[in-house]
């Protein structure tokens, strides 16, 4: 296997009030060129640190992060993270918060012309055309969460990262934006790493669903292929004797294996 | 009252019916405004009741506080004595109101001169301690050595009565006019410092960590980031600021002299006239009424909803 993104012997250590905490350890994971990998696991499983070591944002204590052949430096716009509560810059409008991500990394080959067609139309694959000169404030937090969406591809990125994207979304609401994101993928061909704790978005979105043990010193416990064909559509998937043997897989391994634990 | 609201209830069906009474139900409404708990009723012509009554319940109040202070002071006065009554009082602000821009010397000026001078200054000193207040505050937030080396200082210096500066400055400025400016420079550079610093260390980490990942310039983090979010904190800042300056504004120039609020009213009552020093008090409150409400409605236009 061909990996893009590697994840090598990689442990995360903080340092607390109390003393060290262990939140991951022996992590080992491969990220092919195109595939979609959901993270999940209980909370407080480090599976948003797992997320933040990809990012760069935080830094491993022990192994290494690879993304693309070279070590993983810090945080950077080749690996376009977004965030679980959409952080869209309340002064700025939509299109501004996208532009924002645009001029940073296309400002030096491209003109303002192009920039600005470039922000116009990735607000436009994700739906926003008619309300990208407004401010979050004015929109749903749907809307934000696409706005965030929108910002992370317009940097086509070479990894997207999400954090529990749709967490805070309502049902139908998330239900859609999923939809959107594959039909994203399927056309941008991105690598992406999600985090979630919704077994039928894991399901229904990735190629393989990474599961965690719980924290502390948390680490992969198992990984399951997802061999379910491309496009997928929820509606038939919901009689597909593959997607619940799937799905019972994942959830076996989250309350069986590794029960709720004590305090979440 | 009450069989008013009794035929005026039943809406819907009988509205047309009810069509003549309502009407009446304004006159009344307007009549009885002192008692609006009778007058509700849910009525198109109610509704302008009900908006009216709204409108009173918010301005009552404050005028009846008014009215009970100038009360308590009339009572006060007006068996006589050392203090005014409020009546003489308005005789004598009617009087000194008709000309508030003459002048007749360095000492005798329009009331009009004393309150733009002592703007002035305010203006001035205040208008110092935010150019070198904010960009200060923005480093003492930015880099934490800076703050431990610059916080005891300022923890030292803060508690002390910017009228303790005069002396200093009459010393370095020689004249009495930036003495005074310079005790509002030292009152307002305080709260301007702490209040931006403080902006700057809470700016939410979910920004900063938008800006690390999108890797951007310092620049671009100050003016996009930075600025827009700590804006809040600093009008805080300019708010308590500029509360203070027009506190310390007055006593600066009792000591100081030459034409200012301050200065004027420690002339009056060199002059013995008790009824300016009254009305000096009501303008000094206000002028620093107007000045507080005029950031906070800045505050108010620039505030943005995440």
């Amino acid at each position: 296997m061909e990996k893009f993104v590697s994840i090598e012997n990689v442990g995360m250590t903080f340092d607390t009030k109390k003393g060290k905490f262990v939140a991951l350890r022996d992590v080992n994971l491969g990220i092919r060129q195109g595939e979609f990998v959901s993270l999940i696991g209980h909370s407080g499983c480090g599976k948003s640190t797992l997320l933040n070591l990809i990012a760069g944002l935080t830094l491993p204590t022990t192994g290494a992060m690879i993304c693309a052949g070279r070590e993983i430096p810090g945080p950077g716009p080749e690996r376009a993270v977004v965030f679980q509560n959409h952080s869209l810059l309340p002064w700025l409008t939509c299109f501004e918060n996208v532009y924002l991500a645009v001029e940073r990394v296309f400002s030096e080959t491209e003109t303002r012309v192009q920039l600005k067609a470039r922000t116009q139309s990735v607000l436009e694959l994700v739906g926003l055309a008619h309300a990208m000169h407004k401010y979050p404030g004015e929109i749903s937090g749907g809307m934000k969460q696409r706005v965030g969406i929108a910002r992370a591809l317009a940097m086509e990125p070479k990894v997207l990262l999400m954090d529990e994207p749709f967490g805070a979304l309502d049902a139908l609401t998330r239900a859609r934006l999923q939809d959107e994101l594959m039909a994203i993928c399927e056309k941008t061909q991105a690598t992406t790493v999600m985090v979630t704790h919704d077994v039928d978005e894991a399901v229904l979105l990735s190629d393989r669903i990474v599961m965690m043990t719980n924290g502390p010193a948390a680490t992969i416990g198992e990984v399951l292929e997802v061999k379910l064909p491309r496009p997928r559509d929820r509606l038939s998937l919901t009689q597909n004797a593959d997607y619940m043997a799937y799905r019972s897989a994942v959830i076996e391994f989250l309350y069986t294996k590794q029960s709720h634990p004590l305090a979440a | 009252m009450t069989t008013l609201s009794a035929t005026a209830l039943p809406a819907g069906p009988y509205a047309g019916a009810l069509g003549a009474n309502a009407t009446h139900t304004k006159e009344h409404a307007m009549e009885t405004r002192k008692e609006p708990a009778k007058a509700s009723a849910p009525s198109d012509t109610t509704q302008q009741a009900a908006a009216m009554r709204a409108f009173f319940a918010k301005v009552l109040p404050p005028i009846l506080g008014l009215a009970l202070l100038i009360g308590l002071w009339h009572l006060a006065t007006a068996k006589g004595g050392s203090i005014p009554t409020p009546a003489q009082t308005w005789e004598a602000a009617a009087k000194l109101f008709a000309d508030p821009f003459y002048r007749n010397g360095p000492n005798d000026q329009g009331i009009g001169w004393n309150i733009l001078s002592s703007l002035q200054r305010v203006a001035i000193g205040f208008g110092f301690a935010a150019l070198v207040g904010i960009p200060a505050g923005f480093l003492l937030g930015r880099f934490a050595l800076l703050s431990s080396i610059v916080n005891p200082i300022i923890s030292l210096l803060r508690p002390v009565s910017p009228l303790a500066w005069l002396p200093i400055g009459l010393l370095v400025f020689k004249r009495a006019d930036p003495a005074a400016t310079w005790t509002i420079f030292i009152c307002s550079i305080w709260p301007m410092i702490m209040n931006t610093a403080q902006g700057v260390q809470r700016v939410p980490q979910d920004y900063l960590n938008v800006a690390r990942v999108l890797n951007l310039s310092e620049w671009k983090i100050v003016t996009k980031i930075l600025f827009p979010s700590v804006l809040p904190y600093m009008l805080t800042g300019i708010r308590l600021s500029i509360g203070t300056a027009w506190l310390v504004i007055v006593a600066a120039e009792m000591l100081t002299g030459g034409v200012g609020i301050g200065f004027w009213v420690w002339d009056e009552w060199n002059n013995l006239k008790v009824e300016h020093i009254i009305i000096a008090i009501f303008i000094i409150g206000i002028v620093g009424l107007i000045l507080e409400q005029l950031l906070v409605f800045l505050a108010k236009q620039l505030r943005t909803e995440a």
